[in-house]
């Protein structure tokens, strides 16, 4: 007897991540370990316990700073989204300017971000737009990159056979050109989301009042390393559903992508 | 639907490339009247699939005519429907979607598109993977969905290049019965583009011969046999004779 689809979903998706999950555990059991026999002082490596604790202690201040950065990231993704489509569609139609354009953006992502955001709070302010602008800085570029490559590769041939039925230039984009380069900017924007969260965290370590990154500054200073830490397990987390997210909206925007072989016809 | 003749003068085409210029085509002369199929069949590389690129209205030659029902094609896609060698399936449209395309991109309303091509899936031997996406069909039924997008086309003529060249014999065999029975259904006409000579007898009405490159049309051959035609005609002595016929021409356009 076969289980019902969803049970037999549940359990593969368990099947998929249980190795992951399980290596985890170990790790965390094994720096337990390790905290206790060692007798290490908690402000140079705290154990997961101790970093448990820590969490229920100051489990009310976080929704604020998670809110904020959560935000920050959001936006700063939308923004590299937005931008990032446009300028890949200039550069897709213009060779010129992506010949000029490709260079100076390989050239811009070579500047740090930690020297780039006091530059940019003297700009913007301590709110949260510098932040923003700093996720859209950093992940503009994966998603520039991957979107030029599929609206330029799209297949010739298919281009060629959209136009013996009499389409222009609108219907060959739309019909052939977007549907082609859809997954190519996700793979862009995926890239984008898992950075977007530190992007916002480094935006905040130059000046901010609330926020994650505010967070982690304030408690290395107190020396209070279980707290720090707390910060990143919360990044970590963040990271994930946000990668998660673009991984469903993928999903929902290029289902072609996701068909499984086991359902072939033949 | 009857559709327009299609009408070929004089038509010479060179393309530059870095490795010098290659002439395509060398004043290719044809003319298919109306309601008719007509095959070209010519060696791999001799321009057969230039002629239909040019007809589709996709490039533009150096010189020559080229018209379907009276009206110029050179430079005008829209006036054919034209079918590739492979089968250009969109990937993110559902079978019935991809047999829509044309209508769409012609500005027929979306409900009658639909209406039209549901009816042609079961002809078509596709009745129930209207929902399938072109990656779950085996490449029997990609080509026939390709084949249902172009005679959907609101077009009089059809250009059909190599339609069954990635196919296997068997398979073959059965598409060629399959193809003369739609098309007995509503008798467009058709210029087919093929290297096998069978394929090009047992569906044409008529059968032109091209040489190698540079290619120029060398025989014009009538296939008299009555329609419907039946599989085992192939093997009558009339099909093997016209066979032998077609093959030396073929042989002498190669050696001259």
């Amino acid at each position: 007897m076969k289980p019902p689809p969803l049970v037999r979903q549940s359990l593969g998706v368990a099947g998929r991540y249980l190795p992951a999950i399980v290596l985890l555990a170990l790790l965390v059991a094994g720096w337990e370990a390790w905290i206790r026999v060692f007798d290490t002082k908690p402000y140079v490596l705290p154990a997961p316990s101790r970093i448990w604790r820590a969490f229920l202690e100051i489990r009310g201040t976080l929704p604020g700073h998670l809110r904020t950065t959560s935000t920050e990231a959001v936006y700063g993704l939308a923004w590299a989204a937005v931008v990032g489509v446009a300028l890949a569609a200039i550069m897709a139609t213009v060779p010129l300017v992506r010949r000029v354009l490709y260079p100076l953006l390989v050239v811009s992502q070579t500047i740090p971000m930690v020297v780039l955001a006091p530059i940019l709070i003297v700009g913007f302010g301590f709110g949260m737009t510098p932040k923003i602008v700093v996720v859209a800085l950093v992940g503009f570029f994966p998603i520039v990159v991957s979107t030029v490559e599929g609206l330029t590769g799209a297949d010739r041939e298919m281009v060629d056979l959209v136009r013996s039925m009499g389409a222009n230039r609108l219907q060959v984009l739309r019909h052939v050109l977007i549907p082609w380069a859809t997954p190519a900017f996700f793979s862009g924007l995926r890239i984008a989301a898992a950075y977007s969260v530190v992007g916002a965290v480094i935006g905040e370590w130059m000046g901010a009042s609330s926020g994650l990154g505010i967070f982690i500054t304030r408690s290395q200073t107190a020396f209070r390393t279980d707290r720090v830490f707390v910060g990143i397990v919360l990044i970590a987390l963040m990271s994930i559903v946000l990668f998660a997210a673009v991984e469903v909206l993928a999903r929902l925007a290029s289902p072609w992508m996701y068909v499984t072989k086991t359902e072939e016809h033949q | 639907m009857t559709g327009g003749g299609i009408d070929v003068h004089g038509l010479r085409h060179t393309f530059s490339g870095a490795a010098g210029d290659v002439q395509a085509l060398d004043g290719v002369d044809l003319a298919v009247p109306g309601g008719t199929f007509a095959t070209v069949v010519g060696p791999s590389g001799c321009g057969k699939s230039t002629l239909l690129r040019i007809l589709a209205g996709l490039l533009i030659p150096g010189a020559g005519e080229a018209t379907i029902d009276g009206e110029t094609v050179i430079g005008a896609p829209g006036r054919s429907a034209y079918m590739p060698q492979k089968d250009l399936l969109l990937p993110w449209r559902r079978a019935l979607a991809n047999a829509t395309l044309g209508a769409e991109v012609a500005g027929i309303s979306h409900a009658e598109a639909r209406q039209r091509a549901r009816a042609l899936f079961e002809p078509f031997g596709l009745a129930g993977f209207e929902k399938a996406w072109p990656s779950q069909l085996s490449g029997g039924m990609r080509q026939r969905l390709a084949l249902l997008r172009t005679f959907l086309l609101p077009a009089g003529a059809l250009l059909l290049d190599e339609p069954f060249g990635a196919l296997d014999a068997i398979t073959r065999r059965e598409m060629h019965r399959w193809l003369q029975d739609v098309w007995l259904a509503d008798r467009r006409t058709v210029l087919l583009i093929t290297h096998d000579v069978e394929e090009a007898l047992f569906l044409s009405d008529t059968v032109s011969v091209m040489s190698p490159r540079p290619g120029k049309m060398v025989a014009h051959v009538p296939v008299p046999f009555a329609r419907p035609r039946e599989g085992s005609i192939v093997t009558s002595p009339d099909f093997v004779a016209l066979k032998a016929k077609l093959l030396a021409a073929l042989d002498a356009a190669g050696t001259g």
